[in-house]
């Protein structure tokens, strides 16, 4: 199965779930304060994640490294291939 | 650090227009390989470039012999996913290096490369800039946010399994590569994407070594709006399609 196939599945799973206990008939329905949690639950979740996202992109690019060391080794060795190379006949 | 006299790597370097670069990154790459005592071949395949790569890399090739680099040049640009192809066809090696050659990627990680395939027996090494030591030198905020949360979109929609799927400082070992170009379809940065994704349905293992990428194109903007899309493009596709 494709990924999106997936969370189609998965959409269509919890999203069945949510609305038969969410907006199921009044014979069949559960005590008030669940129904009352379980309406919005969609958007809740949806906002979780969005905090979720910001939070972890942001630690991420907080801690993203920033390798100092290895431009300036980078550099030293292009100084000393030039070198080498000229010596070995290199024409730049 | 014992070498496995059997093993040889082959490392495809497709360039276009490094002229300024290619001598270096050969010169490092040749180094790296003798310290390590590891069999290996450089295998350039040049599209055309009109700076005079081709020039230069027949310079090295004369230097270093051609039994070491082998100059195997296309005509005009016709795309990374082909040259390597192209250049798989005349590696003689058991594993393939890809890598930049234009030195945002650093020879001296290819020997942490084999060390951590002989460690895990993996089909795939793959460089990451995300995780561990990684990182990069030369990125303003703004790219490296785009780089991040690029990532992290991907992650929740692929779970691929490895943490940077843009890469393209990997070590395949070549007939893991060879099935790998049969399936993939997909250009640019969304192609390393889907051989990630394509080695792990396929069964592959990937393993990861941290390193530093360092872009040297100052002020130059590799990465704008119509990058930004197609790769958005790709994504969607690789989640829909795979």
């Amino acid at each position: 199965m494709t990924k999106l196939g997936q969370w189609l599945c998965g959409f269509a799973l919890l999203g069945s779930a949510w609305a038969a206990l969410a907006l199921a008939p009044p014979g069949l329905q559960l005590p008030t304060p669940f129904r009352q949690a379980l309406l919005p639950l969609p958007v809740y979740l949806l906002v979780t994640f969005g905090c979720y996202s910001l939070a972890t992109v942001g630690y991420r690019l907080a801690t993203f490294n920033d390798c100092e060391e290895a431009a300036a080794e980078l550099q030293e060795q292009i100084s000393a291939a030039r070198a080498d190379l000229s010596r070995r006949g290199l024409r730049f | 650090m014992a070498a496995n006299s059997a093993d040889k790597f082959s490392v495809l370097l497709p360039t276009y227009n490094e002229r300024e670069n290619l001598p270096l990154v050969v010169w490092l790459l040749v180094r790296i390989f003798q310290e390590s005592g590891n069999n290996f071949e450089i295998i350039i395949i040049d599209d055309g470039s009109p700076d005079g790569t081709q020039d230069v890399a027949k310079q090295l090739e004369k230097i270093y012999g051609p039994d070491k680099i082998l100059l195997r040049p296309r005509p005009r640009k016709l795309g990374l996913g082909t040259a390597y192809i192209h250049g798989m066809k005349h590696a003689t090696g058991n594993f393939i290096v890809i890598m930049d050659a234009d030195l945002s990627h650093h020879p001296k990680f290819i020997p942490e490369f084999i060390r951590k395939q002989k460690e895990g027996n993996f089909d795939i090494v793959s460089g990451t800039r995300y995780k561990g030591n990684g990182g990069v030198y030369g990125w303003d905020l703004k790219r490296k946010l785009i780089s991040r949360g690029a990532n992290f979109i991907t992650q929740v929609l692929l779970r691929p399994g490895a943490s940077d799927l843009t890469g393209s400082f990997r070590l395949y070992r070549k007939e893991v590569l060879q099935k790998l170009m049969e399936k993939c379809v997909s250009k640019g940065y969304v192609f390393q994407m889907e051989m990630i994704v394509r080695a792990r349905q396929l069964g592959y293992t990937i393993g990861e070594v941290p390193i530093s990428f360092v872009d040297r194109v100052y002020g130059e903007s590799k990465l704008g709006g119509n990058e930004i899309v197609s790769f958005l493009k790709g994504l969607l596709t690789l989640f829909a399609t795979t």
